[in-house]
């Protein structure tokens, strides 16, 4: 059926429908558009691993991983000094460094220039973390025998109110800053969920090589509305390797303990008057029952180091004397 | 002169009408007023179900939270200096002479204890959660924020909760959701074992989220926002992760220790 109309009325007609058009396009759902806007800057607001996000883990520290005896063996193997070869200065940390790192979030987005539909978003590099290139456009990942990076390669997708992403082929690297290892196997399910003013990433890291099980971090993060804040640069720093210590000019040397070499083996045990197992991770320490274990535990009289003191007010213990100053 | 005719075709007029009309209807949200249907109840309407036996997974600050730390380590926790004298006089012996051994299993400190939970509906507006660590019990009440009457101090406080959910898009109905829950009322206790306390003016904001990981694996994420005057510098932010279990072989009470 066909409507036979005047010019004027057919302008009005047609006016009105291209507004409707409009209304319709803009508020019709789209698979692709976010159920919530990620961009800005987002401050960090983590209130837990402090040693870890700061000064850095103690050697052999594994506690809270779930290496298995493959990925105990590549830890206890590690050698600190590898940092110290010009090859391993400019190693960048995978994306699951989001969860672990210490810094901010600087988050944005890109759209196709011609459909206007949103292709990417993108979280700002730190100076040992790449960009991150969430893809949203559907794309698949690529082969399996692509070429790893350590930024890897990651697509998004929403579930209701949760940005799901994946991501594969990153490289080979460490989990943890004292060496605990995490293979090009492995795959991560990064989970964005916004509260308000708070931005909570999850993230599970899987790795067939080195873990038992997945591994599960989560931290989150309050909007920066000012972007004042520190964002560990937002940006990828160049880097430039040179040789640091005599030994690392050694032609041949890689840093390295062979099995059962390792000196710091006992260190934080005894530290923190723990059993051995404990500090060696594995998937039966996460869960409650591995107390059971620990049942002669007594936890030493008095913090000496590390014990909290970033705030105002409160004075560092920076001698090992346990006093503060 | 006869003027020029135009066409439109009456189906894709029809449809854009449609589209318009289906748009719009979903921006302006549900029906209010007379005729609206009754409000369903809590556990009718709950976007995700959070039922079920439930394992901390203690991945991180395990130090902290799988042992005792030594007294005066406050690593993470942005306390004033007032909470660092109390911090410093910690003394387990005595609050156990004191009949106040439970003070580490208040809900503060209690869900970053390992622990299991059990959460069920206790009825169609509460939904309880049950914790084996310490045995403790919290009661999250939906209809509780028409209820401005506050008992007395407790372990586990007075719990307000709704879910929230995200605003959806035209035409869709809204998918996920989150359980908030605010804690106050708290009888005085401590963040960890080692002593760092927060007082009877906390509150404790918690957003509950269910994930499925990739192997299928359920999960529960807790991020909490800890909020104390006398204690606390600034708003102390942590994530919680507890993961889903068949059922309750592994389900141990103990007593605060």
């Amino acid at each position: 059926m066909h409507l036979r109309t005047t010019p004027m009325a057919a302008r009005r007609l047609r006016t009105t429908s291209m507004a409707m058009l409009a209304v319709w396009v803009l508020l019709a759902p789209s698979s692709a558009d976010a159920q919530f806007d990620l961009t800005g800057k987002w401050a960090s607001r983590s209130g837990q691993d402090a040693q870890e996000r700061g000064p850095g883990p103690d050697p052999v520290d594994y506690m809270g991983l779930p290496l298995n005896d493959e990925g105990r063996a590549r830890a206890l193997s590690y050698d600190y000094s590898l940092m110290s070869l010009p090859e391993g200065q400019c190693g960048y940390h995978t994306p699951f460094y989001i969860v672990l790192g210490p810094f901010g979030l600087h988050i944005w987005n890109e759209f196709d220039p011609v459909t206007g539909r949103l292709l990417a978003w993108k979280i700002g590099g730190w100076v040992d973390r790449d960009v991150t290139t969430i893809w949203m456009d559907g794309r698949p990942h690529p082969s399996p025998n692509a070429p790893h990076t350590y930024a890897g390669f990651t697509t998004g997708r929403w579930e209701g109110d949760t940005l799901v992403t994946t991501t594969t082929h990153m490289k080979a690297t460490t989990i943890r800053r004292n060496g605990a290892p995490v293979s090009d196997r492995a795959t991560m399910t990064m989970y964005f969920v916004r509260h308000g003013e708070l931005l909570t990433v999850r993230a599970v890291m899987d790795d067939p090589v080195y873990f038992s099980e997945p591994l599960v971090r989560a931290r989150a993060w309050a909007l920066d509305t000012r972007g004042t804040l520190n964002l560990g640069n937002g940006v990828v720093s160049p880097c430039e390797p040179i040789a640091e210590l005599p030994r690392a000019d050694a032609v041949g040397v890689v840093p390295h303990y062979l099995p059962g070499q390792n000196p710091f083996v006992k260190e934080l045990a005894e530290r923190y008057s723990l059993p051995a197992e404990a500090v060696l991770g594995g998937g039966d320490t996460l869960y409650p029952e591995f107390r059971k274990r620990l049942l002669d535990y007594k936890p030493p009289m008095a913090c000496k180091r590390y014990c909290g003191c970033e705030g105002l007010g409160v004075p560092c213990i920076s001698d090992g004397s346990g006093v503060p100053k | 002169m006869t003027p020029p005719v135009t066409r439109f075709t009456a189906p894709g007029l029809a449809a854009a009408y449609l589209c318009t009309a289906v748009a719009l209807t979903a921006q302006a949200g549900p029906a209010r007023g007379r005729g609206a249907p009754p409000v369903a109840s809590a556990r009718a309407s709950a976007p995700s179900d959070l039922t079920g036996y439930w394992v901390a997974v203690i991945s991180q600050d395990w130090r902290w939270r799988m042992v005792t730390p030594p007294r005066g380590d406050y690593a993470s926790v942005p306390i004033t200096l007032e909470a660092k004298k109390m911090g410093d006089a910690w003394d387990p012996a005595k609050d156990e002479a004191a009949g106040e051994a439970c003070r580490a299993y208040g809900a503060p400190g209690l869900m970053a204890l390992p622990t299991r939970l059990h959460i069920t509906w206790q009825d169609d507006e509460t939904l309880r959660m049950d914790a084996d660590a310490g045995t403790q019990t919290r009661l999250f009440r939906f209809a509780a924020a028409r209820v401005t009457r506050r008992g007395a101090l407790s372990w586990q406080g007075e719990s307000v909760a709704e879910w929230t959910r995200p605003r959806p898009a035209p035409g869709t109905t809204p998918k996920g959701g989150s359980l908030k829950v605010v804690t106050t009322n708290l009888r005085p206790g401590y963040l960890r074992r080692n002593g760092v306390p927060y007082g009877a003016d906390a509150v404790l904001t918690e957003h509950w989220d269910l994930f499925t990981d990739p192997s299928g694996d359920q999960w529960i994420g807790i991020t909490r926002i800890m909020e104390d005057p006398k204690f606390l510098r600034e708003p102390w932010v942590t994530v919680l992760n507890f993961k889903k279990e068949h059922d309750g072989a592994k389900w141990e009470p103990t007593p605060c220790t």
